[in-house]
C-alpha cells in the first residue's frame, strides 16, 4: 500500500530526513518512535503534504500513485489522512459543515455521491456514537474553544468520519491524560481493519499499551535506526534512545 | 513538490467581474458638468415643486463653500466634479403604467442580473424598486403593499405623490449641509426610493431597491428615505452592479431613516459596484451617508451592509439614539481586494435614557487591499445607562493588504457601559493545510474560513440575502488571493 524509498526532505536548507525506507502493507499498524528532533514529525507532514517541507529525492507510492507529485487534497482524496499534532482551530465553521465539505469532496473523488444534510447527518451521528463522540461537538466551530482532549478526540472522529486507507497519527498521544488516552486508543481501535493502515507516531510507547502496533520503527536523525515489532517498544520504555543512538552514530562512523 | 497552495490562490487573481456588461439604450442626459442651471434643470425634469428645487440650490451653494475630506484613510486622485454627468436617464414613455411600458433591454438587463421584475417571478415577498442610472424604472408589488397602507415607490413619484411626507422628513436626518458628499447629493439627486410604513403596520414583504449605474461618466446621486411611523416594522435591502469601465465613476447616495415610537427599521445593503481591474484601473468611489434616527422610545434600527464592490468605500452608516431606550445595530462585512480600499464603519450617538447599540465589523482583506475601520461611539451626558458593545475582526489574505481600525469612543455620562473587542488574524498556511489535508482544496477552504469569519454578520441578514452574500463574497474571492 505505501512503499517509501530512499526519501530525503529538508526545511529552511535542513536536512531532517536522510534516507527512509518503510513499506507498509494493508491493515497493518507501523510505530515510527525516536528522540525528540529525529524527523517524526517531518516524516508525517511529508507523508501529508506540507508545503514547508521540501522533498530533495527519493520516493513514495501510495496504491501505485506517485504520491509525492499530488497536493495535499489530492493525497486525502485518495485516503490519507493525517490526525494533526496540533489541530488547527477554524472559528464561526461548524465542525458539521466543514466535515460534511471534507467528506463530499472525498466522495466526489472516489466518485460516490455526494450525500445531502440529511444523510450526512445520520451518516455523522452514528460516526460520533462509534468513537464515543459527543454530537454537540459537532455543532461547535471546528476545534475553537476545545480542550487538548476534545482536540484530539475530534481528530479521531474526523478519521471515522472520513474512512482513509491510510492514517498518519502524529503524536496523537501528547498533551492527553491516561483516561483521554484510553478514549483515543480505543477509537482508533475500533477504526482497525484489514484494508487499513495505521502509521502511529510518538515519543513514548506508552499509547503503544492500547494500540498494540505490528511493526516499530525507531527513527534517529533522519533514518530508521532499528526496527522490530513491539518488545522493542518495550525496550525502549526500559533503556530509553540511548543505546540506539550510539549505535546508529557507529554504524554511521563505520560506513564513512 | 505539488503545485502549492499560493500556486491555486495565485489563480484566482485573475477572475473577473461577472455583472460588467453595459446595456445599449438611448439616454436622455445633461451635458457634464454642474451649475445652478444643471440643477434647475434635474428639478424641472422632475416638474418638482418649488421649495425642493431651493432647497437643492441651497445645497448647491452651500456645497461650493465646502472642500472633499481628507481625513479618510483613501488615496484616489482628485475628482473632477464639472466631468460628471449629473442626469441620465433612459429615453422610454413618458409615465409608466406597468411594466409592459418599461423597454425591454431594462427588463433584460435585471433579467441577466438575477432581478427579475416580473411580480410573478419574484421571490416570494420581496417588493423591488428597480433604480437604472438616474431613475427608478420599476417598482413591483406596489397593490399588495397599498392595501396594507404601505408606501413603497420611487422618490420622484413620492415628491409627487406625497408632497407633505417628503418635506417633513427629507434632510431631517442628514441635513444638506451635512458633508461634502451628503450636500452634493442633495443639490443634485435624481431618484431613490420611499417607503413610509403607518402606525401599527408591519410591512407584509421585504422591501428591495436593485441599483444600476450603465451610462459612461455618469454619477449616480439617489436619496433614500424611509419613514416607520409608531409601531411599525420594515424590513429593506438594497443591491448595486455597474458595468466594467476604465473611469472611475462615482456614487454618492443618501439614505435617511426616521423611527418613532416602538418603531422597527432593519436596513441591509449588500454593495457590489464594479471595483475595478487588476490594476486598479475604473471602478465605483463610493461616497455614501446613510444615517437613521430612534426618534421614538424603544424604536430600533438596524444596519446589515456586505461591501464588496467599488474602487472606494467611503461611508458609515449610523445610529442617533435619542428617544429613551432606543437601540442601533451595525453588522458589517466589508471586502477589498485588488486595489480596492474601504473606509468604513458607523457612527452611535447616545442621547436619550437607557439607549443600547451593537456593532460589529468584520474586515476583509486580500490582495493589495486596504481595509479601514473608523468608528466613533458618542455618549451625550443625558444618555443615562447607556450600553455600546463594539467588536471589530480584522482578516488578513496574503501579504501585501492592510487591515486599519481607527476607534474613536467619547461618554459623557458616567453610568454608561462601554465594552469593545477588536481582533487580526490572518488565513493561515496552516488552516489551509489543516484543510487540504482533509480534501477540501485551497479555494474552497479560503471560502469556508471567510464564511465562519462573517457568520455573525451574515446571519443578520434575510434568509435569501444570506445565501445571495455568502454567494457573492465567494465570486469576489476568487482571483482575490496571490
Amino acid at each position: 500500500m505505501l512503499e517509501i524509498r530512499g526519501l530525503y526532505a529538508s526545511v529552511d536548507g535542513h536536512e531532517i530526513l536522510k534516507g527512509i525506507d518503510l513499506t507498509v502493507r494493508p491493515g497493518e499498524v507501523h510505530s515510527i518512535m525516536g528522540p525528540n528532533g529525529s524527523g517524526k514529525s517531518t516524516l508525517a507532514q511529508v507523508l501529508a503534504g506540507r508545503d514547508a517541507y521540501e522533498v530533495t529525492s527519493g520516493e513514495v507510492r501510495f496504491n501505485g500513485q506517485d504520491l509525492l507529485n499530488m497536493p495535499p487534497e489530492e493525497r486525502a482524496c485518495a485516503g490519507v489522512f493525517l490526525a494533526f499534532q496540533y489541530p488547527v482551530e477554524i472559528p464561526g465553521v461548524a465542525t458539521s459543515y466543514f466535515l460534511k465539505t471534507a467528506l463530499n469532496a472525498i466522495r466526489k473523488a472516489r466518485g460516490e455521491k455526494e450525500l445531502d444534510a440529511m444523510e450526512f447527518l445520520q451518516f455523522v451521528k452514528d460516526k460520533a456514537a462509534a468513537v464515543n463522540m459527543d454530537d454537540r461537538l459537532l455543532k461547535r466551530a471546528v476545534n475553537e474553544g476545545f480542550s487538548g482532549g476534545e482536540k484530539k478526540r475530534n481528530e479521531v472522529f474526523q478519521m471515522a468520519v472520513l474512512e482513509p486507507a491510510l492514517a498518519v497519527l502524529d503524536e496523537t498521544d501528547s498533551g492527553l491524560d491516561i483516561d483521554a488516552l484510553k478514549i483515543v486508543a480505543d477509537g482508533v481501535n475500533k477504526l482497525r481493519g484489514a484494508e487499513r493502515s495505521f502509521i502511529v507516531v510518538t515519543h513514548y510507547q506508552r499509547l503503544l499499551n492500547y494500540i498494540v502496533p505490528d511493526y516499530v520503527h525507531v527513527l534517529v536523525d533522519g533514518r530508521i535506526a532499528k526496527s522490530g515489532d513491539k518488545s522493542l517498544s518495550l525496550e525502549l520504555e526500559e533503556k530509553g534512545y540511548g543505546w540506539i543512538e550510539q549505535a546508529a552514530g557507529e554504524s554511521c562512523s563505520a560506513g564513512k | 513538490m505539488p503545485p502549492t497552495s499560493d500556486a491555486a490562490l495565485e489563480r484566482w487573481e485573475q477572475q473577473e467581474y461577472k455583472w460588467g456588461f453595459v446595456t445599449d439604450i438611448e439616454a436622455d442626459s445633461v451635458p457634464p458638468g454642474l451649475d445652478e442651471g444643471v440643477i434647475r434643470h434635474i428639478s424641472s425634469k422632475k416638474q418638482e415643486p418649488s421649495w425642493l428645487t431651493e432647497w437643492r440650490l441651497k445645497a448647491y451653494r452651500h456645497w461650493l463653500t465646502m472642500t472633499e475630506p481628507t481625513w479618510p484613510n483613501l488615496k484616489y486622485p482628485p475628482i473632477d466634479y464639472n466631468s460628471i454627468v449629473y442626469y441620465s436617464a433612459p429615453k422610454q414613455k413618458p409615465k409608466l403604467d406597468s411594466l409592459d411600458q418599461v423597454d425591454p433591454k431594462l427588463l433584460e438587463t435585471y433579467d441577466k442580473l438575477g432581478i427579475p421584475l416580473e411580480e410573478q417571478k419574484q421571490l416570494a415577498g420581496v417588493a423591488v424598486d428597480a433604480v437604472f442610472d438616474s431613475v427608478s424604472v420599476a417598482t413591483t408589488f406596489k397593490k399588495t403593499l397599498a392595501e396594507t397602507g404601505v408606501i413603497f415607490c420611487s422618490f420622484s413619484e413620492a415628491v409627487q405623490q406625497y408632497p407633505e411626507l417628503v418635506r417633513k422628513y427629507l434632510g431631517s436626518v442628514v441635513p444638506y449641509s451635512d458633508n461634502f458628499f451628503a450636500t452634493l447629493n442633495s443639490a443634485v439627486f435624481t431618484d431613490g426610493s420611499f417607503v413610509y410604513v403607518p402606525k401599527g403596520v408591519r410591512c407584509p414583504m421585504e422591501l428591495s431597491t436593485y441599483f444600476r449605474i450603465n451610462a459612461a461618466s455618469t454619477g449616480q446621486f439617489e436619496r433614500t428615505l424611509i419613514v416607520a411611523d409608531s409601531g411599525a416594522q420594515v424590513s429593506y435591502l438594497e443591491g448595486c452592479t455597474a458595468p466594467m469601465r476604465d473611469e472611475n465613476q462615482l456614487h454618492a447616495a443618501v439614505v435617511e431613516l426616521v423611527a418613532l415610537d416602538d418603531a422597527t427599521i432593519k436596513y441591509s445593503t449588500i454593495q457590489n459596484w464594479y471595483p475595478g481591474d487588476v490594476d486598479g484601473k475604473g471602478g465605483i468611489y463610493n461616497f455614501v451617508t446613510k444615517r437613521g434616527k430612534c426618534q421614538g422610545r424603544n424604536a430600533h434600527i438596524s444596519w446589515t451592509q456586505v461591501e464588496t464592490g467599488s474602487a472606494i468605500t467611503w461611508k458609515y452608516p449610523s445610529c442617533i439614539l435619542q428617544g429613551e431606550n432606543s437601540v442601533g445595530e451595525f453588522y458589517s462585512v466589508a471586502l477589498t481586494k485588488g486595489h480596492q480600499q474601504a473606509d468604513t464603519g458607523t457612527k452611535m450617538l447616545h442621547i436619550g435614557r437607557n439607549t443600547r447599540s451593537t456593532v460589529v465589523s468584520k474586515g476583509i482583506s486580500a490582495g493589495r487591499g486596504q481595509n479601514t475601520y473608523r468608528g466613533m461611539v458618542k455618549i451625550n451626558p443625558g444618555a443615562a445607562s447607556a450600553r455600546n458593545y463594539t467588536q471589530c475582526d480584522s482578516l488578513l489574505i496574503g501579504d501585501q493588504c492592510g487591515a486599519h481600525t481607527f476607534p474613536y469612543i467619547e461618554v459623557k455620562n458616567p453610568t454608561a457601559h462601554m465594552e469593545h473587542e477588536a481582533t487580526t488574524s490572518k488565513i493561515g498556511e496552516d488552516q489551509l493545510f489543516y484543510c487540504n489535508q482533509r480534501g477540501i482544496d485551497t479555494e474552497d477552504a479560503v471560502n469556508m474560513i471567510v464564511n465562519g469569519f462573517c457568520k455573525e454578520v451574515f446571519r443578520e441578514l434575510p434568509m435569501e440575502f444570506a445565501v445571495e452574500a455568502q454567494k457573492l463574497l465567494e465570486v469576489s474571492l476568487e482571483g482575490s488571493v496571490g
